[in-house]
């Protein structure tokens, strides 16, 4: 028996991507691709990586030591992930 | 209009995700279309903070006297791939035990709760 | 069907130096484009290409059970945590770069402005992508192992038994009909 639902009907999916695609064009009229707007704690980054972290990759050194708390916390979501996939797969043993 | 090509191809990569996801019945198509709308998110990010004509952010033997894409947004654009990943596997293992359990991966034609 | 016998050999032998090459990544993290997130990620390819080549059975009872791949996981996490933690009792706060300049273990100055690398600079930064990448190895790992676990695989006598009925019932290699 056929029981999809009065609701959810395709053409209001339809619509909704639409909507989503449209919200989705507007950074393509307001921004410019080569220059950024906002660039004051960047160039403080570039210009001090070397003399306080000692890193020539600025980025590593943005990722763990200007922001090493982001890192702390993506380390545990992917241990709480394979957690996760470890317990769907447990044998209960009787 | 068409320097902005990225922005462009953002818009239109979310359209298609979405798209997939939500009119599509076979639940790894619908896995599938989650990742593509992360992708799309991730190449977002990265084109916000670019400079024109520059170089990477690293001193190892840089060429002389040019200016430095903006770092920040890439090490965002990090922290987002690992965590796109762990989201897919831990799906694709739910609907390995929806399949074990009954039988299909279309979505029509789960209507109960299986013991 | 079992892979044949040159997708065995070939895949033991690049094994290795696949290896090498994410452990490069992993260690030159803050010289070059990379870091520990990247390596990690090449290096569980190898056991990727391991897993393929062979069958689920045998890679467990041969090379490693999927114990181990979590006891690693959880000890670059721990390694990540108290590195972090020494900071605090050293010097001043959680996750300050208490190696760098001091003539310690990581410790040397960086010239400033455009040069060749050093590979012992940057203070606590290669010890937390030494950390990280094992924690990522480990985890795609023990993923990898627990999706095959739950695939119904044929071992590799009922491959033989059936390749052999099919020869049989339809005349190929000396078989009857």
């Amino acid at each position: 028996m056929k029981d999809t639902g009065a609701i959810f009907q395709p053409k209001f999916a339809v619509v909704l991507i639409v909507l989503v695609t449209i919200i989705f064009l507007l950074p393509a009229f307001g921004l410019t691709f080569g220059a950024p707007a906002a660039t004051m704690t960047d160039q403080y980054y570039i210009d001090n990586s070397q003399t306080e972290t000692g890193a020539n990759n600025v980025v590593a050194a943005v990722v763990f030591d200007f922001r090493g708390f982001d890192t702390l916390g993506e380390a545990t979501v992917l241990f709480i992930a394979v957690l996760g996939v470890a317990m769907i797969f447990r044998r209960l043993h009787k | 209009m068409i320097a902005n090509l990225p922005f462009i191809a953002v818009a239109l990569l979310v359209g298609i995700a979405l798209a997939t996801i939500l009119l599509k019945k076979n639940m790894i198509k619908m896995v599938m279309g989650l990742a593509m709308l992360e992708g799309a998110v991730n190449l977002f990010l990265v084109t916000l903070g670019y400079r024109e004509n520059g170089i990477a952010p690293i001193f190892t033997n840089a060429p002389e006297g040019a200016d430095m894409v903006l770092p920040t947004v890439q090490a965002l654009t990090l922290t987002n791939i690992v965590i796109g990943v762990a989201t897919t596997a831990l799906m694709l293992v739910l609907v390995m035990v929806i399949y074990k359990k009954y039988g299909t991966v279309n979505s029509d034609k789960m209507r109960r709760l299986k013991e | 069907m079992t892979i044949g016998l040159i997708v065995r050999t070939a895949g033991r032998l690049i094994v290795p130096f696949i290896f090498i090459f994410g452990f490069y990544i992993v260690a030159h993290g803050h010289l070059t484009p990379g870091g520990g997130f990247q390596g990690g990620a090449v290096i569980a390819t190898g056991v990727a290409l391991i897993l393929v080549c062979y069958y689920y059975r045998e890679c467990m009872e041969k090379f490693i059970p999927v114990t181990s791949f979590k006891l690693v996981e959880s000890a670059g996490l721990m390694l990540f945590i108290c590195t972090a933690l020494a900071g605090l009792v050293v010097a001043s706060g959680f996750l300050f770069n208490w190696l760098n300049a001091t003539g310690g273990l990581f410790g040397d100055a960086v010239v400033y402005g455009i040069n060749p690398g050093n590979l012992y600079t940057a203070g606590i930064i290669p010890v937390l992508n030494f950390a990280i990448g094992i924690e990522v190895f480990g985890a795609l790992s023990a993923v990898l192992m627990f999706m095959f676990a739950g695939l119904k695989e044929t071992t590799s006598e009922e491959d033989d038994a059936e390749t052999s009925l099919h020869h049989m019932n339809t005349g190929k290699k000396g078989g009857r009909k």
